[in-house]
């Protein structure tokens, strides 16, 4: 019996970004334990920029020198859309990890609270802050979780996956629970996120479970040949694929698993929910177009139904609840909620072009919704941040430049041509009518309406409203967020004017299993 | 290299509109430069280009690809030939001359970075329009130095009606503009291109009555453009703009795009004789409007306006014959586009000189107070009465030959336009420059300075001889033919008969001018016990009476009813949803209870109704 095991070829090239980011958060910890308080930050600041800098270079790279294919053991496919991905999520991690490090903005220092563990109100927590510490721990949660992150959309299968889940996750719930304003709601937030993220997961594990049950197998190659030797649709095989995309559909948002959205969204600190709206559903959806496309391609036909009851659930909840808030930011939840029933058009369409077109809509929905939490960062009132829609009336005549970004960016948000919402949206619909959804387009375009009413709502708002009552005032953020927003906004009009390019980068690429 | 045509103006534009008030110093003069440069360019280009042999003298380049649409295939693509060089020269040429006087005429206005700005933005608009490769990058020019016109009549936007005869320009032109759209669509639909080589060579076979079509809405693009019946009526109004901006938009170079889109169309023209005739109408018709229009006008820029819409009528005539008349039309804009900048260049500087006073019965006798003005304002005077040698002699006697050959109806028009044109420019020769001094008191007529006085005398070398030099030295028939085709007319009219009745029709015109003008007393205020004509011209034949009744009116009572029909029917369908959407929404946001444990039990429900909704669709 050789009891010697041939080592596994590993390719550490195109593992680089995950790798980079993942160690990157291990030396965090370290910096942690070791580095002086006073210097903690700015070497946190510079680990995590380097590392994100160091990751997008390998992303480019691989992309570049089209450095494809299975890592890891199979566990892992690199492939053209993952690699695009990965870009994307590394981006917004780097627009988002500038927010994070705005110190600006508020007086008592970062987003964040001066030490978590104090309880909020506490005589210790004012002791923290007026010492001006800060909790310099986010930056390792922060590169954790994006280094999860980056191994979601690329995960090969359902083992990796669940991981890469987890290791997305559980930093985001923390995060989310330490806002230094209003802490009580952040927590609670929090602890919703957790709870039902637990539950959500739950249904992932067993749904694996029930497909491994079914191919013997957790890699997706072996699923899909499963699949295909079994005409007749074994019971496991159905209900395990559903279990699996409701813990996906969790992730992304989509109705009816959406509800922790709003509070989530309303109760994070705003810069964090800026990372998180855009990076999450990133990579939630990447790896939902993954099992999609990939995995569970063979049970097109009987997952369709399903697919179109909760796309046209999720668009029409997404806006038509959206209508009815008055709090800025769980207004863009909802519509973070729709643009998710938008976005399962993508994978309904089941075509090169939907998965083209929803990975260039990704790549717009992350830069315009950088924007619009970055900017409502910056809106105070005498008591933190003004969420109330009301208090951003006349906003346009005070401030129009950020008006105007903010206008755009929710111009962007509503689909407005020239903007690079148009051109995603309209890629995505356009795919979902070729792949026989037309029904669920003509709904679509219905509530991109009733969506596009609440977001001109506020830029009525800004511009044509005398403002009421208490001043609001826009606070000048330092470089860090004004480089971020910049970015955002360039992206979005650049993304709207002259699509082709990232279009043709997308076109000819597609998943490798 | 060629790019930098475009490039040099617009950099200019950018520069002093995005520089603000730190380029307030120096704006105007860099903006000159630039158009210098451009001029530069063109003259390179045109050096380079005149020593080719002619097959090889048509250049194109590529700067990016711009839209690309699955079969529809536009690149921002531009080309030089012999047609665009002459245009390219002209607007560059007499371009830069206006910077150089507008520096001078400008000098103490608060707002004159602005106006060199979009001066720069007007010539850069201006190339694109004539070295675009494709009818839709023109349309990009055509729309480009319609802004530019646009804002430039309404740079005064404090006077009311400056600001009125903007809006009255961007709105007729947008008619003219559905005619070149109409015609970009057309082209496409029916040929499958937009560019110019690909519609000429498609043009070949296609039936005359697509190219009818497609000639008619171009004539419509040109009708707009170019001031010409029925869209004539914003062209007298866009005086209210700075006198260079009249000179250069309004008289050498914008209004005449018209005659270059049909000239640079002429394969369509050539098959759709019926889109020939209308454009023949449509040029005499204005014609002769615009010299009745300048016989009663007292408004010494409006006089003029009224003659630009005239002489544009004659080269919308001239190409109206096709490919006798080409050539000939080339080569009025272009003597033109010389004599008519210098008159209004004249103009200007007897208005800097009178208080800015633009009414001639209150000019007289400033030929001794103004000299230079008096003789170059004289020799452009010279050049459009058609005085040989002088610039318009050429260009107009071959008109006249040519639309006599097409018909003698036409010919004779021509003919008795001459005469008008004679009558009224002679009528403001004598009201402005001889005649007794009829002055207002405080009024103290002096020559312009230098910067204003020495692009008027470049200019009436022009006027003297441009003609000749277009004729003798460049060869125009020659150089233009390989672009708009030449033929020589059939059954033209001997010069020998025609030269001398064109210049005894010419005299009688002066002649009466200067009886009724020169010799008698012009009266300060205008005479009200006029004849009926008169009372039209002064009116301009009624143009904006016609166009309120016609359009504006029903459009007005058209506008009024919709209102009403969105208020009622489409206001209250959309309330209607919104309240509906706003219930709902309203019932829905119940759902949201913020506990968790309520959240958690709706995901079971939505897996459990899911996993009902595969098992039914297994089932059935």
């Amino acid at each position: 019996m050789n009891l010697l095991m041939d080592a596994p070829v590993i390719d550490y090239g195109i593992m680089q970004p995950i790798l980079v980011v993942l160690g990157a958060a291990v030396l965090g910890v370290l910096i942690e334990a070791f580095a002086p308080r006073e210097n903690r930050r700015n070497i946190q600041l510079v680990v995590t920029f380097g590392s994100l800098l160091i990751a997008l270079y390998g992303v480019v790279t691989n992309t570049s020198e089209k450095h494809v294919g299975l890592g890891a053991v199979n566990s892992l496919s690199i492939d053209g859309p993952g690699l695009f991905l990965q870009g994307v999520i590394l981006v917004s991690a780097l627009v988002g990890a500038m927010f994070l490090a705005e110190r600006d903005i508020d007086v008592q220092g970062d987003a964040f609270a001066p030490q978590a563990s104090a309880l909020p109100g506490s005589e210790d927590e004012s002791e923290f802050t007026l010492r001006g510490w800060l909790q310099t721990e986010i930056w390792p949660l922060f590169l954790f979780s994006v280094g999860g992150m980056l191994i979601f959309p690329v995960a090969n299968d359902f083992l990796t996956l669940f991981v890469a889940l987890e290791v997305m996750s559980l930093p985001l719930y923390l995060l989310a629970g330490m806002a230094r304003r209003r802490r009580l709601l952040s927590q609670e937030a929090a602890l919703k996120y957790f709870v039902l993220g637990a539950f959500s997961s739950a249904f992932l594990l067993y749904g694996s479970a029930l497909l491994y049950g079914f191919a013997g197998s957790v890699t997706y190659g072996d699923i899909v040949t499963a699949i295909g030797q079994d005409p007749g649709r074994n019971g496991l095989l159905i209900v395990g694929s559903l279990f699996v995309f409701v813990g996906l559909l969790f992730k992304v948002g989509a109705a009816p698993f959406h509800q922790w959205t709003p509070d989530v969204y309303q109760g994070a600190p705003t810069a964090l929910t800026a990372f998180m709206g855009a990076a999450t559903k990133v990579a939630a959806f990447g790896a939902l177009l993954r099992v999609a496309y990939v995995a569970l391609g063979g049970l097109r036909w009987d997952l369709a139904p399903v697919l179109w009851v909760i796309a046209g659930l999720t668009m029409l909840i997404g806006t038509v609840v959206g209508v009815a808030q008055s709090d800025i930011k769980r207004m863009l939840a909802y519509s973070s909620i729709a643009h998710a029933g938008f976005l399962i058009l993508g994978v309904i369409a089941a075509n090169p072009a939907g998965l083209s077109g929803s990975l260039f809509y990704l790549l717009a929905y992350a830069f315009t919704t950088l924007g619009t939490f970055g900017i409502v960062s910056l809106v105070h009132d005498a008591s933190g941040e003004a969420n109330n829609l009301g208090q951003f009336a006349g906003l346009g005549k005070r401030s129009p430049l950020v008006a105007g970004a903010f206008a755009l960016f929710l111009l962007a948000l509503a689909g407005i041509p020239l903007t690079s919402g148009f051109t995603g949206k309209f890629a995505v619909f356009a795919a979902a009518y070729e792949g026989g959804a037309a029904p669920l387009v003509v709904l679509a375009v219905i509530a991109s309406a009733i969506a596009a009413f609440f977001y001109v709502r506020v830029i009525v708002l800004m511009f044509f409203t005398e403002p009421q009552g208490e001043e609001v005032s826009v606070i000048v953020p330092s470089m860090f967020t004004q480089v971020g927003l910049s970015i955002a906004a360039t992206a979005t009009v650049i993304l709207g004017v002259m699509p082709q390019p990232v279009l043709d980068l997308l076109n000819n690429t597609f998943f490798i299993r | 290299m060629h790019s930098l045509l475009i490039g040099l103006p617009l950099l200019g534009a950018a520069v002093l509109l995005l520089g603000g008030k730190r380029t307030n110093a120096w704006g105007h003069y860099f903006a000159t430069a630039m158009s210098i440069g451009s001029f530069l360019v063109g003259v390179a280009s045109f050096s380079e280009m005149f020593g080719l042999p002619a097959e090889e003298r048509s250049i194109e380049w590529t700067l990016t690809e711009w839209i690309s649409v699955g079969s529809f295939q536009v690149p921002i693509a531009f080309q030089l030939d012999q047609l665009s060089i002459a245009f390219v020269l002209l607007i560059t040429g007499v371009g830069s001359l206006i910077h150089v006087y507008s520096i001078g005429y400008m000098e103490h206005d608060a707002n004159r970075r602005k106006f060199f700005s979009y001066l720069n933005l007007f010539v850069s608009a201006m190339i694109v329009l004539v070295l675009a490769n494709n009818y839709l990058l023109l349309y990009v020019g055509w729309e480009g130095v319609g802004l530019a016109s646009y804002l430039l009549i309404g740079f005064w936007q404090h006077k009311p009606s400056a600001a009125t005869a903007a809006k009255k320009a961007f709105v007729v032109n947008r008619v003219g503009d559905i005619g070149l759209s109409l015609a970009v669509m057309l082209m496409f639909a029916f040929f499958g291109t937009v560019t110019f080589a690909g519609v000429n060579e498609a043009a070949d076979n296609a039936s005359e009555q697509t190219a009818t079509w497609i000639g008619l809405a171009l004539l419509l693009a040109a009708c707009g453009k170019s001031a010409q019946f029925p869209l004539q009526s914003w062209l007298l109004d866009a005086m209210e703009g700075p006198t260079p901006v009249s000179a250069l938009i309004h008289a050498a170079t914008m209004v005449t795009a018209g005659v270059y889109l049909i000239a640079r169309s002429n394969e369509i023209y050539n098959i759709a004789p019926t889109a020939q005739l209308a454009v023949v109408i449509i040029g005499s018709i204005t014609y002769l409007m615009g010299a009745v229009i300048g016989t009663a006008k007292d408004d010494i820029k409006k006089g003029l306006a009224g003659s630009t819409m005239s002489q544009i009528g004659l080269m919308i005539l001239a190409v109206g014959l096709g490919p006798i008349g080409y050539v000939f039309a080339i080569f009025h804009l272009l003597t033109h586009g010389f004599f008519k900048a210098g008159m209004f260049l004249g103009a200007g500087s007897v208005m800097h000189g009178m208080h800015d006073d633009v009414n001639m019965r209150h000019y007289g006798a400033l030929r001794t107070a103004m000299k230079i003005t008096y003789a170059t304002f004289g020799l452009g005077f010279l050049a459009i009465i058609g005085i040989p040698p002088f610039a318009g002699f050429w260009s107009k006697d071959e008109i006249i030959k040519v639309a006599f050959s097409y018909s003698p109806l036409v010919g004779v028009l021509t003919l008795v336009g001459a005469g008008v044109t004679a009558f009224y420019m002679t009528r403001m020769m004598a009201m402005t420059f001889f005649g007794t001094a009829r002055w207002d008191d405080d009024v103290h007529p002096h020559e312009s300075p230098k910067t204003m006085t020495i692009p008027m005398i470049i200019l009436a070398f022009g006027s003297a001889f441009g003609g000749m030099l277009l004729l003798f030295v460049a060869d125009i028939e020659s150089w233009l033919e390989p672009v708009v085709g030449f033929e020589h007319a059939h059954h033209a009219p001997d010069n020998a008969i025609l030269i001398p009745v064109t210049l005894a029709v010419v005299a009688a015109g002066a002649a009466l001018g200067w009886i009724q003008y020169a010799t008698r007393d012009v009266p300060r205020v205008a005479p009200a016990d006029v004849s009926f004509l008169t009372t039209a011209a002064r009116a301009d034949l009624y143009g904006d009476a016609v166009n309120e009744a016609v359009f504006m009116r029903p459009g007005q009572y058209l506008t009024r009813s919709l209102v009403y029909v969105d208020n009622k029917v489409v206001d209250g369908a959309v309330n209607g949803t919104a309240g509906f959407v706003g219930l709902v929404a309203s019932q829905l946001r119940r759902l949201q209870t913020g506990y968790a444990r309520s959240y958690a039990l709706m995901m079971v429900l939505g897996a459990l109704v899911i996993l009902a909704t595969a098992v039914l669709v297994r089932m059935s």
